[in-house]
């Protein structure tokens, strides 16, 4: 396994996109935290990109990269390797990568430029959004054998996290609204990996009174040391689940 | 020429009349120095810790403390009553007065008298700091008032006034009271460079208070910022409301004001800057927004208002309202978020701009969307309403708005 996981990183090195990505995200952070006086207000800036660009770019760049490498990936199941070793090894180099990428891109400047709770919550989310999306780009892989459609699927994937999941609660809330619909909503947050990473991170900063000021409950429990441990659970789960998920399907599908 | 002598010989007798007294810490000594005094004569109270309580001012006495004595009312009793006019109350720490749910206990009490002078005066952990009960042109000057109160329930206001007329309350410090200065009935005062700051609840509170003006007065970290209810013709300018920022704070909180105005005041972090609800004609010119969660919050009951000249900086929402009727008028504002062009150069953008963002109508309405606070799809509606307005309330709009920043 430590042997395929070497091998993809080394690729990985080779292919310069996750350098690409690396350098664009660190001169978006140092542009972001540099220029402004107020460091709450670039953290804020750095959530908004880290919650626009880490799910699309981990899940496009992933599934095009499994994609791309099938021939390495037919070729070393021709040698006496358990499919389940093998996926999880690619899986894990691609998204180590990506979050090498993350902590070098994001994770550096935030520390130089502000260290705090808030920004470790920040550089959490955003690694916990790579894994996250990176995860689903496998299941991507195992259930599609044509590239085109994975592709096609990938991007359907991260926008529906990032967009239309969002105007679906929307849509959900204001049909809702007559009713006490504070619990069910924290449910629903939930099966969104990208809202709970975002409102993990707001409840850090001093923004939080904003949602406290009309939807008490969102801070009283996502804020508190429960509600954390909660959102990182919940989190854990949709690193988790993809991955099982991939492998059961992968152990039967026909290559 | 007569008059002249008179006058000499008038004056000769008072100042004949009128005595130093010296009082020294000995139990009751402030009390019988009191007993002793006649009208005019000064108390000159030397430094010292003096146990002593309700004590009664009835003379026109001019009570001068050297290098602060201490009077302590052990936290169970009041320290000083001021019932005469013209009494005058200088250089005392007055500190732990006691705290009763029948009395509302005060440091220095001024009952039904006038013109009474309470300047440069420590009272520290007290219940009430000065408490001016049916008082008339009384001036508080210079105190610093500082107690650690740590719920709205237990707590007194620094600076009480009830029923009074015609106050001058110029630069006090107060500090952890329930609210910082807080008016009832108090007409024609002015409340100047006061510093009022962490407060439990306001930083100023005014109820039924008319025709008073509040000026370069600081109010910071207050738990709900400053409210003024029930009054009329009130002014305020060049005050500052900085970081009341908490769930259920607000930098000015305005309720059924009438014909009052505020100009030139800077709001700065503020969860909101001013929240507006059933007020009319209240002109609100040339004030800073800078930071704030909602720089106003003006409700649909608010009319005949004019927003004028402002410059909204960095605002999380500019402008928020819970209905489609807008009655007030929002012209020659700067908005940062202002978008349009101004092809003639005279400053003046060429589009209105519409200060209500679509997500600000939304959680106005339904306060869980709250929860999408930030996110993508709200910046997606956001230019998708700035193209095709439907849901923001159209009639609320700047249609001059300004193109660089007003000068305040």
């Amino acid at each position: 396994m430590r042997t395929i996981i070497k091998y993809v990183l080394l690729d990985l090195i080779k292919n310069k996109t996750v350098l690409v990505y690396t350098f664009i995200l660190a001169a978006l952070s140092v542009s972001v935290l540099a220029t402004g006086s107020n460091t709450s207000k670039g953290l804020l800036s750095l959530l908004n990109i880290t919650l626009l660009f880490v799910p699309i770019i981990s899940m496009l760049f992933a599934t095009i990269y499994f994609f791309n490498s099938v021939e390495f990936i037919e070729l070393l199941l021709a040698q006496p390797i358990k499919r389940k070793t093998m996926l999880l090894a690619e899986y894990s180099g691609v998204a180590f990568a990506l979050s090498i990428a993350y902590l070098i891109g994001v994770g550096i400047p935030v520390c130089l430029f502000s260290y705090d709770l808030a920004s470790l919550t920040l550089i959490l989310s955003g690694l916990f959004l790579t894994l996250i999306f990176s995860a689903l780009a496998l299941v991507i892989f195992v259930l599609f054998k044509d590239k085109t459609k994975g592709i096609g699927a990938a991007i359907i994937t991260a926008l529906f996290f990032t967009l239309l999941f969002d105007g679906l609660l929307l849509s959900f809330i204001f049909s809702f609204s007559d009713y006490p619909i504070d619990q069910p909503l924290l449910g629903l947050i939930s099966l969104n990996p990208v809202d709970l990473a975002r409102i993990l991170v707001l409840l850090k900063l001093d923004v939080a009174v904003m949602m406290g000021y009309s939807g008490a409950l969102f801070k009283k429990f996502m804020g508190s040391a429960t509600g954390s441990i909660y959102t990182i659970f919940c989190m854990s789960f949709w690193v988790i689940i993809p991955l099982l998920m991939s492998a059961k399907v992968f152990k039967r599908k026909d290559l | 020429m007569k008059n002249i002598i008179a006058i000499i010989f008038l004056g000769w007798a008072i100042s004949a009349k009128a005595e130093v007294i010296k009082v020294v810490a000995t139990p009751n000594g402030i009390h019988n120095a009191v007993r002793k005094a006649h009208n005019g004569d000064t108390l000159l109270i030397k430094k010292g810790f003096y146990k002593e309580h309700d004590i009664t001012i009835d003379k026109r006495l001019t009570v001068i403390g050297e290098n602060f004595p201490v009077i302590d009312a052990s936290n169970k009793y009041q320290a000083l009553i001021v019932t005469a006019d013209s009494a005058v109350i200088q250089g005392i720490q007055v500190q732990n007065i006691g705290n009763t749910s029948i009395i509302d206990m005060a440091g220095i009490r001024i009952v039904n008298a006038k013109a009474v002078v309470i300047k440069n005066n420590k009272l520290i952990d007290n219940t009430f700091g000065v408490y001016l009960q049916n008082a008339t042109r009384c001036y508080v000057a210079n105190n610093t008032i500082h107690s650690n109160h740590k719920d709205e329930l237990n707590g007194g206001n620094g600076i009480h006034a009830w029923h009074c007329d015609d106050l001058l309350i110029q630069d006090n410090d107060i500090s952890g009271h329930r609210d910082g200065i807080y008016f009832e009935f108090v007409t024609n005062s002015h409340i100047i460079s006061n510093r009022s700051y962490e407060n439990v609840r306001y930083g100023l509170h005014f109820m039924f208070s008319h025709s008073d003006t509040y000026t370069q007065n600081i109010f910071k970290d207050n738990g709900a910022g400053v409210a003024v209810m029930y009054s009329k013709h009130v002014v305020m300018y060049n005050n500052s409301f900085l970081h009341n920022w908490g769930d259920a704070s607000y930098g000015l909180l305005l309720k059924e004001i009438s014909d009052s105005r505020i100009e030139h005041n800077n709001f700065i972090r503020n969860t909101v800057g001013i929240h507006m609800e059933s007020t009319t004609h209240v002109d609100v010119k040339q004030n800073l927004f800078q930071d704030n969660g909602w720089a106003m919050r003006v409700q649909a009951s608010c009319s005949g208002s004019n927003v004028i000249g402002n410059n909204f900086i960095g605002n999380s929402f500019d402008v928020a309202t819970n209905g489609n009727m807008v009655m007030n008028v929002f012209d020659h504002n700067y908005w940062d978020k202002y978008d349009g062009y101004d092809l003639n150069k005279n400053n003046i953008g060429d589009v209105p701009y519409y200060p209500v963002s679509v997500y600000s109508v939304i959680t106005e309405k339904i306060p869980s969307t709250m929860i999408l606070y930030r996110s993508l799809l709200t910046d997606v509606m956001e230019q998708v309403e700035k193209v095709l307005p439907t849901l923001i309330p159209d009639k609320l709009r700047d249609d001059y708005p300004l193109m660089k920043k007003a000068k305040l």
